[in-house]
């Protein structure tokens, strides 16, 4: 069980073991169209996502362009995430919206697992789901939750991580855990999460 | 691998302060299940009239430490070895007032609410799960994972929401609630009534630390994604069976040996005919199927738990209760939909839920 790949999105600023990209933009919006035409993934769908769930779908998109998953079946690949605001950033505008008209199309993301879903949509991912809500990346949860995960049930690989937005600011750290060995392959121990979070 | 016992339960609901108080209620055909008219648009609910905020915390606080006090109360739980999960989807979202970011009130954060409730429990260690409306299944698979690893002896698991002019607004745009109390699995079902609970399991890896009159264990549990949409249910339930197939290779048990399953039954058109398939796909169409929003509405967060300390209950006095709301069948496949107050010898139950984000789980219990 090893960590195979990560991808950092902070500051207007990509990081993964390859390379590090930096595409500041006068604002987050800004920031998350200028990454998506970068990547071009022509998935319309983007546009509908509120802010947390398009990020963390960009960060799965670079991750997973490069390991890719394909391989797997659906079931056997797992995602367990995590942040400190849940929904946040979309409950202000939710409730902004109650104030003329409440917008169903926001609603829908005032979940913090609703990313998650998105991921699952975009890469066919069937296997399970977890969210949790912590003040901050606690990288020994997340080694013991995600060590459970890879030796119960059917999964084989892991989309593990952070994926935080309140505002203008966000935090992405996504990174995959597999039972064979490619890549990094990092220990999956907290000490080595807790270093490629923390560079 | 530690097998993970249940030692304790406590439950709030507008139907009792107690679990017994709950059960006792259920039994009767009570429902929590009200009109409220406190907006332009009147709707049904279950709401705890009595429940309200105080200088210290808010109405949402104050209900996780009703749940969890009793239990906190009756036992000793060494902080170092004890974990709190608070499962939750909107925590106190009734502090969110349009505000700028500045001035967002700090236990809008759902962590900050957790150990806030936690600390006045004497207990250090929280985790929020937070996974729409799977979360109180996925709270108790979290427990029983992160106690099999050993890191803690204990987890004190509370599931809990409340109502709030933000979360009534949502569901009203979406045009997901019904105007008349719910139907689950029922022909003319038209959608839900949103609920206000809260519920606490204690797990443990020590029971002999806990007396108590019967052994319940969690056994196998499954989980999966739909992939298909964020906000509807799969088309076909082959997800929520694949997750309720898991639950059934990890407790190394057949599908007859199932006794009773709380389903999750919203009384939307799409979630009900989803799980009637997904019974079907799994092999439990025959099996005795309860759901129980009709009497709680839905609970949100607090939903997989309340609804699990309930089928434990009819376990225990080796009953089923009626599916409130249900008299004319109506998903496309048979179920047997309880109805009425029945003797039915129990020894394992299965619970599921599924929820927006495309998430399903299934968890079996059973008792020695």
């Amino acid at each position: 069980m090893t960590i195979t790949s990560y991808c950092i999105i902070r500051n207007q600023q990509v990081l993964t073991p390859n390379e590090t990209l930096s595409l500041t933009q006068p604002s987050f919006d800004d920031f998350l169209t200028a990454l998506y035409d970068r990547l071009q993934p022509n998935y319309p769908r983007f546009y509908k996502m509120d802010n947390q769930s398009k990020l963390g779908f960009l960060a799965a998109e670079i991750l997973l362009k490069e390991y890719s998953i394909q391989s797997y079946k659906p079931e056997t690949v797992s995602v367990v995430l995590s942040n400190a605001n849940a929904s946040l950033d979309t409950d202000i505008r939710f409730e902004a919206s109650t104030q003329t008209v409440a917008s169903p199309s926001l609603f829908v993301y005032t979940l913090a697992n609703i990313v998650m879903g998105e991921i699952c949509i975009r890469h066919s991912i069937k296997g399970e789901n977890a969210f949790f809500v912590a003040p901050e990346f606690n990288a020994r949860l997340m080694t013991s939750y995600s060590h459970q995960v890879l030796n119960q049930n059917k999964t084989e690989v892991c989309l593990a991580g952070w994926v935080d937005v309140l505002g203008g600011q966000h935090n992405v750290f996504l990174y995959l855990v597999e039972n064979r060995e490619r890549g990094l392959a990092l220990p999956h121990t907290a000490t080595e999460l807790e270093k490629l979070y923390r560079q | 691998m530690k097998t993970v016992w249940v030692v304790g339960d406590s439950m709030i609901s507008p139907l009792g302060e107690t679990t017994a108080a709950n059960y006792q209620n259920v039994r009767a055909g009570k429902s929590g299940i009200t009109k409220v008219e406190l907006t332009e648009l009147p709707f049904y609910a279950s709401t705890i009239a009595n429940l309200q905020a105080t200088t210290t915390n808010t109405r949402f606080e104050n209900l996780v430490l009703q749940a969890a006090q009793p239990i906190v109360i009756q036992t000793t739980l060494p902080p170092d070895k004890t974990l709190f999960i608070l499962s939750t989807t909107k925590g106190n979202i009734e502090l969110l007032k349009s505000e700028p970011i500045i001035g967002l009130h700090p236990r809008l954060a759902l962590h900050a609410a957790a150990s806030h409730v936690a600390q006045q429990l004497g207990l250090k260690n929280s985790l929020v799960v937070s996974n729409a409306c799977i979360s109180g299944v996925l709270a108790l698979i979290t427990a029983k994972r992160l106690l099999q690893n050993g890191e803690y002896d204990h987890a004190l698991v509370v599931g809990a929401d409340v109502l709030s002019p933000f979360i009534v607004s949502g569901f009203q745009c979406l045009q997901a609630m019904s105007s008349e109390p719910c139907k689950p699995f029922d022909k003319d079902r038209s959608g839900i009534n949103l609920g206000e609970g809260a519920a606490a399991l204690l797990l443990t890896t020590t029971p002999e630390s806990f007396p108590t009159s019967h052994k319940i264990k969690l056994t196998g549990f499954g989980l999966s994604n739909d992939a298909n949409h964020i906000s509807g249910p799969s088309r076909t339930g082959e997800e929520l069976a694949s997750a309720i197939a898991q639950a059934f290779t990890q407790a190394k048990l057949t599908t007859e040996q199932i006794d009773v399953i709380s389903g999750h039954g919203t009384a939307t058109l799409f979630n009900d005919e989803m799980e009637a398939k997904a019974l079907t796909l799994a092999g439990l169409n025959q099996t005795p199927l309860t759901g129980l929003k009709g009497y709680f509405g839905h609970t949100l967060g607090a939903a997989g738990v309340i609804e699990t300390i309930m089928a434990m209950q009819g376990m225990l006095q080796n009953e089923t209760v009626d599916t409130k709301g249900y008299t004319a069948h109506g998903v496309s496949v048979p179920l047997n939909i309880t109805q009425g107050v029945k003797s039915q010898s129990q020894k394992r139950i299965l619970k599921t839920a599924s929820g927006f984000g495309g998430c399903n789980a299934a968890l079996i219990l059973e008792q020695e």
